[in-house]
């Protein structure tokens, strides 16, 4: 008797379980650090305000333009909001695997009323990504490494007599090619011209070939950090909130180069091919993390600058660290001296050739 | 009973049926219920593994997105002379105009784009560019308006490329996957010396995996040796140190490796401080090619032991003591005897580790830097950074072509009989 009774307690809650629980929504992102600084700055709040939703974090937003082909292809688009980089909007915009987001209509206005066009600007560089964002690519180097001249340069890189030691760079020509023509003597306007020429090409290379013994090439973000962190390299080239990491919470002796980082961006796109509720639930969930607070609350937890203009202001300070955030974001004045903004409609189209010819260069 | 198979032609049985007929009645039931003891399995495979790889090594070919998206286009373009010079006609660009107003509206010719992009840099954003605009075009002289969207519309290139590529099957992914492409004129030729890659990638390949097979037999072999001739007791305890490793995770294995082999790292650390090697010249052992044959040869070395041991275990040592006992030196008899017949585990081991190391990928990622990378790495980079999917298919089917025909030379040479596992 004990037992039977037992057993329809148990089934009756097994079975009432699922009413109460929330519905779930999967979120993609890049991991560590960023995704926990996602988490406290908008999921968290977003799920104490909407009980009925479970937000389930993934990790695949290295591959999330293969993924979103295969699950196109597939017919079983599992990702609810896909967070990537703007030109990973772009390819999965032009392929059709993102839906089309009006800016003014879909996203909250300005706390002052402007509407959201003006408030992000030109960083809004494709009709279905929604900045969050802006992160830059830029170098560290070790302080005990360099002695008493850091380096206040970025041709500081290609100085292999006065910083002797390895350096670290990125695997891919993105970047890399444009710090060379720069340190090449090329004026920062005529890069892109002179890179679609074959000479162009020829002549970046031809500067990296002048270090290319010197480097050691990464292709995920933690790898410099941690290089730096043993003193493999005296320099290397990363994304700025992995540096501010290794240097405030780590406290390792390492230092941040801001000259000519490359400005890029992240932020959401809402794959296509959802059904209508979850597609409204996304939309819903997508304003709300992009609104101005918001994005200024993410930079509580990582040093990455927000992509509105109404943000930039309410930036405050670190959360368990308690420094002020504004002096460690790529786009505080100080800082941004001398940036590079990465054009995305030239790589889109050169991409793929000029990185035939870059693996072909590295692997001679 | 020899009386009557002498003097029937066919044997029968009692009833008068022909015995083979017979037999195959009543195994068929047999060899049907054994099928269907197979066929979940059978299926299962069939339905998860041939034909997704089927499907993915067809992209290799595929191609009927241009004459999907460019339906009018494509026929139009039929009467077009691509060796003339010049630009197609009014009518060509006409039916440009229908299709790409059409695709831009289905979102289809960004698509279209990026798949152009890969033969010719540039098609992309033209593609973008025009899908904008075309929804805005007046009535006539579009050859005009087209070229004033943007200029690359009067490059009688864009066209060739377009044209080259209309029909449903392409071998471009191949030619690409060869380092070749085809002339203006429609002959092929290798790409300029700048852009090879893939070819020599294959070639590293083949040599890399080869010298990790060499280095696991030559470091196997003594092991196996070693455990088929100790006592139960320590051999158990010897097999537990082989199998160790081999059941921890590879992921966990190359970054010890990493740990061990950079320039601030263990082994160089402790070659300085015992001075065999100056601090300012420490020896470069990972992200090459070294750290690559390293650490895979430790990866890959159970699979070379296991097998020699279980046909070593099976090695009588009397064989051995009878060579001795007649006069054979040690090394002669291990030469002449005892090595002959481990030949079939040498075979299996290798057979093993060049296969496995032929297709890996992770480990050559991490520690290859970039003389030690693999075909597979630029597969995958195919695969999930550039999209190429018709490009890494094609490179998936030559792989799998040479190991085929390696598989087959290693039958005619060795003989696959001549392969154990114990």
């Amino acid at each position: 008797m004990k037992l039977k009774s037992l057993l329809i307690a148990a089934t009756a809650l097994t079975m009432s379980v699922p009413a109460a629980f929330a519905e779930d929504m999967t979120i993609v992102s890049w991991g560590g650090a960023y995704s926990a600084s996602q988490n406290n700055a908008y999921h968290k709040p977003y799920m104490a305000m909407h009980p009925d939703v479970n937000i389930i974090n993934d990790e695949s937003s290295n591959e999330a333009v293969a993924k979103l082909r295969a699950m196109n292809e597939a017919g079983n688009v599992t990702w609810d909001v896909v967070d990537v980089v703007a030109s990973d909007a772009i390819r999965l915009c032009d392929e059709g695997l993102a839906v089309e987001i009006n800016a003014d209509e879909e996203l909250a206005p300005a706390p002052d009323g402007t509407p959201a066009s003006e408030d992000f600007g030109d960083l809004l560089v494709s009709e279905c990504f929604i900045p969050q964002i802006v992160y830059s690519t830029t170098f560290g180097y070790r302080t005990d490494m360099v002695g008493d001249t850091p380096p206040t340069d970025v041709c500081a890189v290609f100085d292999t007599e006065k910083y002797p030691g390895k350096r670290s760079l990125e695997k891919r020509p993105i970047n890399n090619v444009e710090w060379a023509l720069l340190c090449d003597g090329v004026a920062k306007e005529d890069i892109y011209d002179v890179l679609s020429t074959p000479e162009g090409v020829d002549q970046a290379l031809a500067k990296l070939a002048t270090i290319k013994d010197d480097v050691i090439w990464w292709s995920a973000g933690a790898e410099t950090p941690q290089l730096l962190a043993d003193g493999e390299v005296v320099m290397g080239s990363t994304y700025n909130g992995r540096l501010f990491s290794v240097i405030e919470e780590q406290k390792q002796p390492v230092a941040m180069l801001w000259d000519a980082q490359v400005f890029d961006l992240d932020g959401w796109i809402i794959p296509a091919g959802l059904p209508e509720d979850r597609l409204k639930r996304a939309m819903d969930y997508i304003y709300f993390a992009t609104d101005t607070q918001r994005l200024a609350d993410q930079a509580k937890y990582i040093s990455y600058g927000p992509a509105r203009k109404s943000s930039a202001p309410l930036v405050g300070k670190h959360a368990d660290l308690g420094i002020d955030m504004a002096p460690h974001m790529p786009t505080d004045p100080e800082n941004a001296k001398n940036t590079f903004l990465y054009n995305y409609e030239w790589w889109a189209d050169n991409r793929d050739d000029l990185d035939a010819k870059f693996q072909a260069w590295l692997a001679q | 009973m020899t009386d009557t198979a002498h003097t029937s032609p066919v044997l029968t049985t009692q009833d008068g049926v022909p015995l083979k007929v017979s037999i195959a009645r009543a195994t068929r039931r047999q060899k049907f219920r054994a099928f269907l003891l197979v066929s979940p399995l059978l299926l299962f495979i069939l339905i998860t593994f041939t034909a997704p790889i089927v499907d993915m090594l067809y992209r290799s070919v595929e191609n009927d997105i241009v004459s999907e998206t460019l339906p009018e286009t494509v026929v139009a373009l039929e009467g077009w002379d691509e060796s003339s010079g010049e630009i197609p006609g009014e009518n060509v660009f006409a039916a440009l105009s229908r299709d790409l107003a059409i695709a831009a509206e289905e979102k289809t010719h960004t698509r279209l784009g990026s798949r152009l992009n890969y033969e010719n840099p540039g098609m992309s954003s033209l593609f973008r560019k025009t899908g904008r605009r075309v929804g805005r075009m007046d009535e006539g002289n579009y050859t005009e308006q087209f070229i004033d969207i943007d200029a690359d519309w009067g490059a009688p290139k864009t066209w060739q490329v377009i044209k080259q590529f209309s029909s449903p099957i392409t071998a471009g992914y191949f030619l690409a996957a060869v380092d070749a492409e085809r002339t203006p004129e429609d002959g092929l030729q290798f790409k300029p010396s700048d852009e090879r890659i893939y070819l020599f990638l294959f070639w590293r390949t083949l040599l890399l995996s080869v010298t990790i097979t060499a280095m696991c037999i030559l470091l196997g072999y003594p092991i196996a040796f070693l455990l088929s001739n100790l006592p139960m007791r320590t051999s158990n305890l010897l097999m537990i140190l082989v199998l160790l490793p081999f059941w921890t995770s590879l992921l966990v294995r190359t970054s010890a490796w990493k740990v061990l082999l950079q320039q601030q790292g263990v082994i160089n650390d402790t070659l300085v401080w015992i001075g065999l090697v100056g601090d300012d010249s420490r020896l470069q052992l990972i992200n090459n090619q070294t750290g690559t044959v390293i650490a895979m040869t430790h990866i890959l070395l159970p699979f070379m032991i296991l097998p020699l041991f279980s046909v070593m275990k099976t090695i009588s040592p009397t064989y051995m003591r009878a060579a001795k006992s007649m006069g054979a030196s040690d090394w002669y008899a291990f030469w002449r005897v005892y090595f002959p017949q481990t030949v079939p585990g040498i075979g299996a081991g290798s057979i093993l580790v060049f296969i496995l190391s032929i297709g890996y990928y992770i480990t050559p990622e991490l520690v290859g830097g970039t003389s030690g990378i693999f075909i597979s790495n630029r597969i995958a980079y195919h695969i999930s950074s550039s999209l190429n999917w018709g490009l890494a298919a094609a490179l998936g089917v030559i792989l799998l072509t040479v190991v085929l025909v390696l598989y087959w030379l290693y039958d005619k040479i060795v003989g696959i009989d001549n392969v154990k596992l114990g």
